[in-house]
């Protein structure tokens, strides 16, 4: 039995009876951005890109784009333009912003806790104040532990990771165990996804600490500055040579714990500057696949001793890219090895995927992913905020852990903080090309210039990451072919099949 | 090739489901029908005793086997609709289709065959063998059966429970949101939606399926099944209308259907619909090979499955041999000649015995 409608629609019909009807394409919202003398970059809400020529946005604005263009079918298939005010998959978009912000749906996942002010080095860019080994009474108190223990598993998030910092919290070596023990008996209850790390200077294990780092996964987060001669210029220690002890805590520590149980971070002083290439030889040659090149931040001592450490923003960047085209050099040769910051925007960048980063996100990551227990029983809202309260400014100072849960994490100054920390709506940032790619930080532009929302054009934040933002889409503009396999590469945290 | 057809003289037969329990001495097919509770016989020679259900006089059993289940109808025509020894196994739902894709292969007919199939469908997988591993589903476009694809999945999932469920569809029904929920609500975690999607671009996606909309349709149905957890496969077929934009494509399921669980690409299988728009379809793959090995590096790279079906090694880059399948079915699969000479020729997938044209660039590959 034939059906009636069929007939007409088996008949094949040219391309041009597919085309929606309409007369002028509409907007959907988008931003752009010159990143070099012949190209720009357009964004659109959920972070996709094009690569096109100086002056196309412009033509897009004028409805200049011909329908027979190349552009036009991209600009259509990205979410630039659409045929209706509100494009038929609104929806696909409203799924991919919601992607996008998904960090935001367990809120905080990282709790610090500052075990103990108390440290066995003296270096100069030391970002919290320290005290010399032996006063107990910069040690967290069992009972301030205890409570903010207890709050962390009051975060709504599946899973939680606690973080000791310190000072050297293994110098409070107790209180670290303490912690553990007491999270995990709450946790048989909670049963929370919980990743304990360490931060240390690696240079205090002791048999008792790395069986007991063993026996909890604990992972070790160490400082390794690059070669000797700097490492031990930037990270003092009386008595002894910083550099041999840290090399020797790190294979001590990879050899009972396992490779990857052991991570290096590196701080860029004025002296580290003039030695990129030596810094990343340095990091492949002790047996790590990245580095993080990391720019001082302008608290604690940092700030204090600015002859060292106030070098120009311009020189930093001087810094990062010649370290990046060192380390794509690298692999292009086949070598894997990955530059973190990188890493991070390229995430933004090239996938759909949320990148929960809490220092480059907006809505930004205090409170939102990131808490810190102060060793006075003090909660701050990042770690940068108990730093400008060991000057004396206790502005983000959020309550102390005795408070409830609700006045910390949802109290008036949260409130008040939460003005500033979404990019979509702090001036400069809101009409900025590369916004869906960065993040906002109250903290910084408050300790750098005095304004919870900063002023951009002279915002070390601002011009940093818009450098290294625009040199990376730089990049791909001008090698992509080459690069995006090393990208992708980077972005997987797989080596590429040769 | 192997016959899925054939006819012989009927005696006494109604249409009927059967299933081969046995080969008897002389030759003949010893068949059983559940629906009867009857013996069928299946012979090549003359007709015997009347008082049996025979078809006789068939030129060839060679391809039928113990286990296979037939249709046999009153005209003497046996078609083969499961056969033991195969994994290519399908469930076939109707000839119609909301669709009418330039390249299509097995061109829809506007047929009212749904109650047909149907019937035939609900008898075929209570016969089915609970332990087997794969079964399709195909059309036509299945999900044209409406409330009854759903009840077909519910009997699959009864009788069928570990069996790996393949489903190819055009996906546009999935746009409403109800379909997608019931099929969440049929529980099986064994389905798998292989759904077509041609261009990033709508107007070349609905150009290529020839249906107005169906772009929409289409990528608001991957969203919709993907939020009731269904498990998505998206399919690719590469001629003159998609390879400009494959890279393109690459990008945009990477960002906006990045949880489909695997992408095939496909070569062209030259019939049905193909010879007839050869002029816009046939390409040779050579012609493609840039645009081929920049989106399949790349959905790999991101960590998606990536396959490519239908192509042989000889028309790949080396680069993607590793991503090629034997995917052509073994009842429709040969070689050529020249393949007779190639190093490779067990690890190729071959061609499509249906294709009314191969590529010319075919080439043995030496050791």
């Amino acid at each position: 039995m034939e059906l009636p409608i069929a007939k007409d629609f088996r008949k094949f019909k040219g391309p041009e009876f597919y085309e929606a009807e309409f007369s002028e394409y509409f907007l959907l919202p988008f931003k752009f951005h010159r990143i070099n003398d012949e190209k720009e970059v357009l964004v659109n809400e959920v972070g996709d890109f094009l690569i096109v020529p100086i002056g196309t946005a412009r033509r897009i604005a004028s409805r200049d784009i011909q329908k027979d263009e190349l552009l036009y079918e991209d600009l259509f298939a990205n979410s630039f333009i659409s045929n209706k005010p509100i494009p038929d998959l609104i929806d696909v978009l409203a799924t991919r912003y919601r992607t996008k912000k998904s960090f935001l749906d367990d809120f905080t996942a990282l709790h610090i806790f500052v075990v103990s002010l108390r440290c066995n080095h003296s270096c100069h860019y030391c970002q919290v104040s320290r005290v010399s080994e032996n006063r107990q009474e910069f040690d967290i108190s069992i009972e301030d532990l205890t409570s903010g223990i207890e709050h962390m598993f009051r975060s709504p998030s599946p899973s939680i990771t606690m973080e000791f910092q310190g000072g050297e919290p293994l110098l409070a070596f107790d209180r670290v165990k303490f912690g553990v023990e007491y999270a995990l008996k709450l946790n048989e209850t909670f049963k929370k996804d919980i990743t304990f790390v360490v931060c240390t200077n690696a240079t205090v294990f002791t048999d008792e600490i790395l069986e007991f780092c063993k026996e909890h996964q604990i992972i070790i987060s160490t400082s390794l500055d690059g070669p000797e001669f700097l490492h031990n210029a930037n990270r003092p220690k009386s008595g002894a040579k910083s550099y041999q002890m840290v090399i020797d805590g790190i294979n001590r520590a990879r050899n009972q714990l396992g490779e990857d149980q052991v991570s290096a971070l590196m701080t860029t002083t004025s002296l580290s500057l003039e030695y990129p290439i030596e810094i990343i030889d340095n990091y492949i040659e002790n047996g790590f696949s990245n580095i993080f090149l990391r720019p001082i931040s302008p608290y604690g001592f940092a700030l204090k001793n600015s002859k060292k450490n106030r070098y120009h923003t311009e020189k930093y960047l001087e810094f990062y890219k010649k370290g990046l085209k060192y380390i794509i050099e690298l692999n292009k040769q086949g070598v894997f090895f990955v530059e973190d910051y990188t890493t991070i925007i390229l995430k933004k960048i090239l996938t759909p995927f949320p990148v929960s980063y809490v220092d480059l996100q907006s809505p930004a990551g205090m409170i939102n992913n990131v808490v810190v227990f102060n060793y006075d029983g003090y909660v701050y809202a990042t770690d940068e905020s108990r730093m400008l309260a060991e000057q004396g400014d206790f502005t983000f100072r959020l309550g102390h852990v005795k408070d409830n849960y609700r006045s910390i994490f949802y109290g008036e100054k949260a409130r008040f903080l939460s003005q500033y920390w979404s990019n979509e709506s702090l001036a400069g940032c809101a009409d900025c090309g590369l916004q869906s790619y960065c993040g906002a930080d109250p903290v910084f532009h408050y300790a750098a210039q005095g304004d919870f929302e900063g002023y951009r054009p002279t915002s070390d934040f601002c011009i940093k990451n818009m450098e290294i933002i625009r040199h990376i889409f730089d990049l791909l503009d001008s090698d992509g072919k080459a690069l995006m396999p090393i990208f992708n590469s980077w972005i997987n945290n797989r080596p590429r099949y040769q | 090739m192997i016959q899925l057809r054939t006819r012989g003289i009927p005696i006494n037969i109604t249409e009927t489901l059967i299933k081969v329990s046995y080969i008897n001495a002389v030759g003949e097919l010893v068949c059983f029908s559940p629906s009867l509770n009857k013996t069928v016989l299946l012979s090549t020679g003359v007709p015997p005793l009347e008082r049996h259900l025979v078809i006789a006089a068939i030129p060839s059993l060679k391809d039928f086997g113990i286990g296979d289940i037939l249709l046999i109808s009153p005209n003497g025509t046996i078609s083969s609709l499961f056969r033991e020894q195969s994994a290519h196994n399908t469930l076939f739902i109707t000839d119609r289709c909301n669709s009418n894709c330039l390249m299509c292969s097995q061109p829809p007919k506007n047929t009212d065959d749904l109650d047909y199939f149907f019937e035939i469908n609900s008898q075929l997988i209570r016969m089915l063998p609970p332990d087997l591993k794969e079964l399709g589903i195909t059309g036509g476009e299945p999900t044209i059966l409406g409330s009854r694809f759903i009840t077909l999945l519910e009997l699959i999932t009864e009788y069928l429970p570990n069996t790996a469920i393949h489903i190819l569809t055009n996906g546009r029904s999935f746009a409403w949101k109800n379909v997608a929920q019931a099929i969440q609500k049929v529980c099986n975690p064994n389905l798998v939606f292989g759904i077509p999607l041609y261009s990033d671009y709508y107007q070349q996606h609905d150009y290529i399926v020839q249906a107005k909309g169906a772009f929409n349709q289409t990528i608001l149905g991957f969203h919709n099944m993907a939020r009731y957890g269904q498990r998505l496969e998206l399919r690719i077929v590469l001629h003159k209308q998609t390879y400009k934009r494959l890279p393109s494509l690459a990008k945009y399921i990477f960002m906006n259907l990045p949880f489909v669980e695997h992408i095939a690409l496909m070569g062209l299988e030259y019939t049905g619909y193909t010879p007839k728009n050869s002029d816009l379809l046939w390409m040779e793959p050579s012609e493609y090979a840039d645009e081929l090995e920049e989106a399949v590096s790349f959905l790999d790279g991101m960590g998606l499955a990536v396959s490519i079906y239908n192509l042989q090694l000889c028309l790949l880059k080396p680069s993607l041999w590793k991503f090629a399948r034997k995917s052509i079915s073994d009842w429709k699969q040969e070689y050529l000649n020249e393949c007779s000479r190639c190093s490779l020729v067990a690890e190729c997938g071959g061609v499509f015995a249906t294709s009314k044209k191969h590529s010319g660039k075919i080439k043995a590959i030496a050791k």
